[in-house]
């Protein structure tokens, strides 16, 4: 044991004092010489003799030389750091050809890396909490949308008290409204999102606050003095990271409320939960009677025990809701709860797993792509290095050493691409975590970590030995005597082509996968984006505007509006303006239930009709252009004097009388309050929520009868571009109310680009892919034809001298080529089809064997298979035929 | 012609220099190789610039010692002694070799009755 590390550390100091221990070694071999020959001198030798005689027994000087080294050093190392300085020598020689293999990989690997950064940060890294494998998503049934996942507090503190799988139960209120809150006080007015959360919430993720601490059981009373936490960012932005501002007051829609603490940059509630907007403040929300009778409230959050796992805890949670159920039966002020128990990760993230499983393909394709065309370019330099490899053979290097050189080569070429994709990768990603209008949850948080960067060492290692196999396995099989004889050239080109040939039928391969998949994605995209929302967004500008807290009674506001109006509607350049407590694909949804029938129908208790309300004034189905289908709209004489009165969509008249005219029918409410509200007209459907969902049943109430709104935005149409009519606008606006933030000035393109933003970024990365793979399909099939031509060049050169026409022989030539292509082609269409069927998914209002893809694809790659061709057919089809029978 | 020299199985030479190290004190590397030469009466073929590759081998596990001196003819050569860990491991490979070539010496014998 001691003998081995001694003679270990004796081979390291021996590997970094080679040429002391050569000199040493020359002496001894230089005394052992003479010794030799004085004794063959004395056995009467001639001195002749006696010298050849010495080295004789000696067996050659240099190879004990050799041996020397290999006993004392490090003979592994030693060679390997040859072979890098042997690799450095011939890739400084190939310079051009080092130079474009380190771009293909480096612009393979900083895909790569990317996608793989993205992937890590959405599914892969931990959630920023404490142990976030044990917290769960408690909805409230099956609904996709989040907010009608809530349930009612009274339930929260029963799933609490009756359940023994969760040491924690927390949530958020997530029907707060984007931008309800307006800070005042010291410096510019602005209004800030403010997020409602149980004492629980906090401690319950494992948070713990930068500085400061988080609310007290005191403060989460109702009616308690009013606290907040603020998120990181916004204690960054507004207070530059100040400690001090613990304890402060903020004056918030003109109340005064106590900073207690701020979020850990780790945590982005935004970005965690609700992707796309944004959270700055955080106060309690109470678990008390109050907050119960407001009905379904609270997103759950749980801990699990240590002991429960997913399954126990839908078990048990399942007979709580059953219970719950039970009780709500009897109880009207009870609202039944189905809890659907799910990890928080896949709530958070996981409807992204499926597009970056996809996008994870692409790459790897697209990797495949980059190491068949290094492969094929590496192969045709090694059929130029054969007489190198072959002098190599013969002076005795072994085929491993030979394999070991060449591997060692095109690893070395694979890490420096590799350095110079982490760089593309790092910029990448920068790009990626600060693209405005990202609706992806943690897309902010995506960076190139230990992780990306240990996959990248890794992929870059796989890489080059992928790509450098053939080519060292090529060249070391060659026997010296076949390499050195071709240098006599026949007429005949060598036979061994069909292993680039078959390395660009695959590259064809794969870029017609990837176009495939580009091409049906985007055209995907492209449907989305024709969908009818039901509205034109062209020339739309949408302000929050809410009334300030001076205008308290439902006349002050309405005067408040009328004024707005007034001032915008002035404003050179506007067409009309109209307000709304909702727009569409906004970040207030606005849900409410008022439990909305025909009158005179009755309903099974959970049964009635539940349309989305919104509350909107005469301008606003005009200025939207919502289509009016039947009857009017609504005027400035529908007010609180006049009869209560509605407009349906189409969708909801349906529901209510299907087959009849819902012109002035009677609609009710569920509530106590009793009230009739008569049908004047049937608008279009709109679709609210974005483009992949349809409208469902919606309802117009007017500004004017109603004062059941809590946010509200103006939306202004103009006849110019939406930037010059927003300064115009804004400069007006403030005239009217010096109060009115006006940072949250959106265009309608941006809330529509917002919606698309994902579906957006998935085809520009995939086109970015496919036109990569096609560039590098193509740079495969020009430099195989090329090889090829200048292998025939004597026999082309025969040809022509014989009198074959030029027009001729590039139709051969281009022969040559698209039959390349079409073999290419048999195997990478049913690859595409096999491919769009996986990612059919992803598909919208595109069929996954749409044969419009599909010829595209074809057309595209004998395109360029055509053209990358017919470059070196036109060159040999110049050739002069004295010069190609000349050479030698 | 001479009957064919022997080739020197993997570790044998170190046990023979060791050997000749411990029997002879010290000496250089030319003295080593001829000396088991003699002994082994030239039966043992050896390339002779082998045994500079085992004088390594056998310095750097520390079995082995050497320093630089003078030799009978004024000539300035390397000196190699064993060390005292040598020493043991001598004594160790004897023993080793000694149990072998006596398991072989019974394999082989028996082979031969069998075939009588």
């Amino acid at each position: 044991m001691i003998d081995t590390l001694h003679e270990l550390l004796a081979r390291l100091a021996s590997f970094f004092r080679k040429r002391a221990r050569d000199e040493d070694f020359d002496q001894e071999m230089a005394a052992h010489l003479e010794f030799a020959m004085q004794e063959n001198l004395r056995r009467g030798m001639p001195l002749d003799e006696a010298r050849r005689h010495a080295m004789v027994e000696i067996g050659g000087v240099s190879q004990a030389r050799e041996l020397h080294r290999e006993s004392r050093g490090l003979p592994l190392l030693d060679t390997v750091t040859q072979d890098l300085q042997y690799a450095g020598r011939t890739l400084k020689r190939d310079a051009g050809l080092t130079v474009f293999a380190i771009l293909m990989v480096g612009l393979g690997v900083g895909a790569s890396c990317t996608v793989f950064s993205v992937l890590n940060a959405l599914l892969i890294r931990p959630l920023p909490f404490a142990d976030p494998d044990r917290l769960v998503w408690i909805a409230n049934g099956t609904s996709e949308d989040r907010s009608r996942q809530a349930t009612q507090v009274a339930n929260l503190v029963e799933l609490q008290a009756q359940s023994d799988s969760f040491s924690s139960i927390g949530g958020y209120s997530p029907f707060y409204g984007a931008g309800d809150i307006l800070l005042s006080g010291g410096g510019e007015p602005e209004r800030l999102t403010g997020v409602p959360v149980t004492e629980t919430f906090f401690p319950l993720l494992g948070l713990k606050p930068a500085v400061g601490r988080f609310f007290s059981a005191e403060e989460c009373r109702w009616k308690a003095p009013k606290t907040v936490v603020l998120s990181h960012g916004f204690w960054q932005r507004r207070f530059a990271g100040d400690p001090g501002v613990i304890g402060r007051q903020l004056i918030l829609d003109g109340e005064p409320a106590t900073i207690i603490g701020v979020l850990p940059a780790t945590f982005d509630f935004a970005a965690t939960f609700t992707p796309g907007s944004r959270a700055e403040l955080f106060y309690p929300f109470p678990l008390t009677q109050e907050t119960n009778s407001q009905g379904n409230t609270l997103a759950l959050i749980g801990r699990l025990r240590q002991d429960a796992n997913l399954n126990t805890a839908q078990a048990e949670a399942t007979v709580v809701g059953e219970r719950i159920r039970g009780a709500a039966a009897l109880d009207r002020s009870r609202n039944g709860f189905r809890p659907k128990l799910s990890s928080l990760r896949d709530r958070v993230s996981g409807r992204f797993r499926y597009a970056l499983v996809v996008l994870a393909g692409a790459v790897a394709l697209l990797m495949l792509l980059v190491c068949a065309n290094l492969s094929n370019l590496l192969l045709a330099r090694a059929s130029a290095r054969q007489k190198e490899m072959a002098i190599r053979t013969a002076l005795g290097a072994g085929r491993g050493r030979l394999v070991r050189q060449m591997l060692i080569e095109s690893i070395v070429l694979a890490f420096a691409g590799a350095a110079f994709g982490l760089a593309l990768a790092v910029g990448g990603t920068t790009l990626l975590a600060r693209l405005p209008g990202a609706n992806i949850p943690l897309l902010q948080s995506v960076r190139v970590d230990g992780v990306a960067l240990a996959f990248t060492l890794s992929i870059s290692v796989l890489t080059g030995i992928v790509f450098g196999m053939a080519p060292a396995l090529q060249a070391s099989t060659t026997a010296p005597i076949d390499a050195l004889k071709e240098s006599g050239r026949g007429l005949i080109g060598g036979g061994r082509g069909w292993m680039r040939g078959s390395l660009v039928v695959c590259e064809i391969a794969l870029a017609a996968v990837l176009l495939t998949g580009a091409g049906l994605l985007t055209e995907s995209l492209i449907r989305v984006l024709h969908v009818d929302l039901g509205f034109a967004t062209g020339n739309l500008l949408a302000l929050r505007a809410d009334p300030g807290r001076a205008y308290t009674s439902h006349a002050q506001k309405l005067a408040y509006f009328d004024r707005l109006l007034r001032t915008v509607r002035s404003v050179h350049g506007v067409e009309s303006a109209g307000i709304t407590d909702a727009l569409p694909l906004g970040e207030n949804f606005g849900w409410r239930d008022w439990g909305l029938g025909a009158k005179g129908q009755v309903y099974e208790r959970g049964k009635r009709p539940s349309p989305l309300i919104r509350i909107v004034d005469d301008g606003y189905l005009a200025t939207m252009r919502i289509p009016l289908r039947a009857g009017r709209d609504f005027t400035n004489a529908d007010n609180l004097t006049s009869e209560r009165v509605v407009l349906v969509n189409e969708t909801f008249a349906r529901t209510l009388w299907p087959g009849e005219d819902p012109l002035g029918r009677i609609i009710t409410p569920t509530l106590a309050s009793y009230q009739e509200y008569r049908v004047i007209g049937v608008v279009g459907g709109v679709r609210y929520f974005g483009f992949e969902k349809d409208s469902g049943p919606e309802v117009y109430f007017p500004i004017r009868q109603n004062a059941n709104f809590s946010s509200v935005d103006l939306v202004v149409r103009g006849s110019s571009s939406p930037a010059l009519l927003a300064a115009a606008v804004r400069t007006a606006l403030r005239s009217a109310d010096p109060n009115l933030p006006a940072a949250d000035f959106r265009t309608m393109d941006d809330l529509v680009d917002r919606a698309v933003f994902a579906r957006r970024l998935i085809v520009v990365l995939l086109t970015g892919f496919a036109a990569f793979g096609l560039i590098l399909a193509s740079l495969g099939i020009f430099s195989v034809i090329s090889y090829s031509v200048s292998r025939r060049k004597p026999e082309i050169g025969l040809r022509i001298a014989l009198g074959a026409s030029a027009g001729g022989l590039q139709a051969q030539i281009l022969m040559q080529t698209l039959k390349l292509a079409a073999i290419g082609l048999a195997a990478g269409v049913p690859a595409s089809w096999a491919a769009a069927l996986a990612i059919r998914g992803l598909l919208f209002d595109t069929s996954a064997n749409d044969w419009a893809t599909f010829a595209g694809v074809l057309a595209v790659i004998t395109c360029v298979a055509a053209v990358a061709g017919y470059v070196p057919a036109r060159r040999a089809s110049r050739l002069n035929p004295l010069d190609t029978l000349r050479c030698d | 012609m001479t009957a064919k020299k022997l080739d020197l199985m993997q570790g044998t030479l170190d046990i023979m220099v060791l050997q000749t190290l411990s029997a002879m004190g010290s000496l250089h590397g030319y003295g080593i190789a001829r000396r088991i030469e003699q002994i082994s009466g030239n039966q043992v073929l050896l390339n002779q610039g082998t045994i500079y590759a085992s004088l390594v081998r056998l310095q750097q596990r520390g079995w082995i010692a050497s320093v630089w001196g003078t030799s009978d003819n004024q000539r300035r050569a390397k000196y190699y002694s064993i060390t005292r860990r040598g020493a043991k491991q001598l004594a160790a490979g004897v023993q080793r070799w000694e149990r072998l070539s006596d398991v072989m010496g019974r394999m082989l014998g028996q082979n031969v009755e069998d075939a009588g």
